[in-house]
């Protein structure tokens, strides 16, 4: 009970300064005008009602956008020197980690939530099937996750917000690219490299198929991530 | 024996090659303000990190009112408050905002929240403020935001690192005033480079200098402790055929107390000066006063010297 306050406490700290600061609505309004491009250009083009650009091309901007986010998330902390203030206080490194995990979580919902009359609109002009849409967002959401907590552990690497959204978009980039760099690749490496990949289990949900290796593979992911990012804090008071 | 406070035991905290704090221990008994004082670079941010949890000594414990900060952190650190050198706040949060974070983290029931927060920001002076983002504060309110956010959990023990550095001579009286308020009924480990910091607010003064504990004492005791006193003399016009300044510093080297003496200058008109260094813990100006008038010297005037704390400080931290 003690561990959920102090976890909601510092996440709702974080989430609202993520809207102190002009970056959020940057951040959210640029994500907006290239998820709407690709959501439009293809609905258009193609003439289908169907939000299959949108899902495709999402989890790209992620690779940008997400670290964007995290970025200051500890990095900051550690340079102003409030992270050593942060840990006299009577919290668990865990609640802090998890508290700003969650914060960041909270601002990519609240961003994809300000895309669900995509869906509506398409809706509107001819019957859409809702299993993949729905599924979609499951799966942006989990991507997200996943991404969030290994930008947050890129942030806790350095004081620099540049370095740590650097070494954000590169981990995520990695994740992303695994199983496109498949064709070089033994096939048995190829599996191992495919499962790896966050792009694979993400078109797997995206279909509107639930399997449970895929959601354990994002949560597995978000665990190794933020446990890394513990240490990591530990590091520094070590 | 009064109950301790705080109790460093044999603590040591290295950094690759570096020996930061190099076998440090004291104990601060409850309701002590302890002033913690040495040059920049002698460990005493160190020391503190330790007590608050930030660092794990390398060796040796920091013990909280009983409680061994390494063993249980958390209740250790519910123990304290804590403000870090240059007073670290999130600037981007409104003073309020950021109080009440405080006291939602230190487990105070929303409904008692408003409440200790009145009383927190009457004591420290900030009601004025807020409603502004802490990162547009002036420094002086700055530090008292900072230490606001120290006594909202209302803890035991309030750890203060360099509190009024970069203020104001008169921003430095006021947070003085309000810690020596804070210290009437907290135990306060405050730690400085300013001297007369702990002579205005400290009931006792901890010198660490090279990681090493080099003094610990009252402020009063330490400015007489540890150097010899020094005496100044005037006497009158003499008649120089028979007393020159030779034989007078002869006649005065004579004293067994006596350690040194040196001419210094007089106040013209024939006037001699004269400084002379003793030893030993008790007052020497009666054996003084003795001697010159056994040898029928015009003496016009006797004054102990203060030897101020930046001297020992000095002495103290230069290893001479």
């Amino acid at each position: 009970m003690i561990f959920v306050r102090r976890t909601l406490s510092i996440a709702k700290r974080e989430f609202q300064s993520y809207f102190n600061s002009p970056i959020a609505y940057i951040v959210i309004g640029v994500f907006l005008l290239l998820s709407g491009w690709f959501f439009f250009t293809p609905l258009f083009l193609a003439g289908r009602s169907t939000l299959r650009g949108f899902f495709s091309f999402t989890p790209v901007l992620f690779i940008m956008f997400i670290p964007a986010i995290t970025m200051r998330l500890l990095a900051e902390e550690v340079k102003t020197g409030t992270l050593e203030w942060l840990t006299s206080m009577p919290l668990r490194d865990l609640e802090v980690v998890l508290g700003k995990f969650l914060a960041a979580l909270g601002f990519i919902a609240v961003a994809l939530a300000i895309t669900i009359p995509y869906p509506i609109s398409v809706d509107m002009i001819g019957a859409l099937d809702w299993g993949p849409v729905i599924g979609g967002y499951l799966g942006l959401l989990l991507l997200a996750g996943a991404f969030l907590a290994v930008g947050l552990f890129a942030s806790s690497l350095t004081e620099n917000q540049i370095v740590a959204f650097i070494i954000g978009v590169t981990f995520c980039f990695t994740l992303y690219m695994v199983d496109k760099v498949l064709f070089f690749l033994p096939e048995q490496l190829g599996a191992i490299f495919q499962y790896l990949s966050v792009d694979y289990h993400f078109r797997n949900i995206a279909r509107g198929v639930i399997d449970t290796r895929d959601i354990i593979f994002y949560f597995g992911l978000m665990i190794v991530a933020l446990f890394l990012t513990m240490e990591s804090l530990k590091r520094r008071h070590a | 024996m009064p109950k301790l406070m705080v109790e460093a035991r044999d603590l040591y905290k290295s950094f690759g090659e570096t020996q930061a704090v190099d076998g440090v221990s004291f104990s601060v008994p409850i309701g002590q303000v302890v002033g913690f004082l040495g040059p920049n670079g002698a460990g005493k941010t160190s020391t503190l990190r330790m007590f608050a949890g930030y660092l794990e000594p390398t060796k040796g414990q920091a013990i909280i009112d009983g409680v061994a900060v390494s063993d249980d952190p958390l209740l250790a650190r519910e123990k304290i408050g804590y403000l870090p050198e240059n007073c670290p706040l999130y600037d981007d949060m409104m003073v309020v905002d950021f109080l009440r974070f405080v006291a939602e983290v230190r487990m105070i029931p929303p409904s008692q929240q408003d409440a200790r927060l009145r009383l927190v920001c009457d004591r420290c002076g900030i009601l004025s403020v807020l409603g502004k983002d802490i990162g547009q504060l002036s420094k002086g309110y700055r530090q008292r935001v900072g230490l606001a956010q120290a006594i909202v959990g209302d803890p035991d023990l309030l750890l203060l690192d360099e509190p009024t550095s970069g203020l104001d001579p008169n921003q430095i009286l006021e947070i003085r005033a309000l810690i020596k308020e804070l210290g009437k009924e907290k135990t306060i480990i405050l730690s400085t480079h300013i001297l007369p910091e702990v002579q205005a607010s400290c009931d006792r003064v901890i010198i660490i200098s090279d990681g090493k504990l080099v003094a610990d004492d009252t402020p009063d005791a330490l400015m007489t402790k540890g150097t010899a006193s020094r005496v100044s003399m005037l006497f009158g016009p003499m008649d120089s055929a028979t007393v020159d300044v030779h034989r007078i510093r002869e006649i005065l080297a004579d004293i067994p107390e006596t350690r040194s003496v040196s001419s210094r200058p007089g106040e013209g008109d024939g006037t001699l000066g004269f400084s002379v260094d003793v030893g030993g813990d008790g007052d020497a100006r009666s054996a003084l006063f003795q001697t010159v008038v056994q040898h029928g010297l015009p003496l016009l005037e006797m004054h102990r010297e203060q030897v101020s704390l930046e001297e020992t400080f000095r002495k103290l931290t230069q290893g001479d």
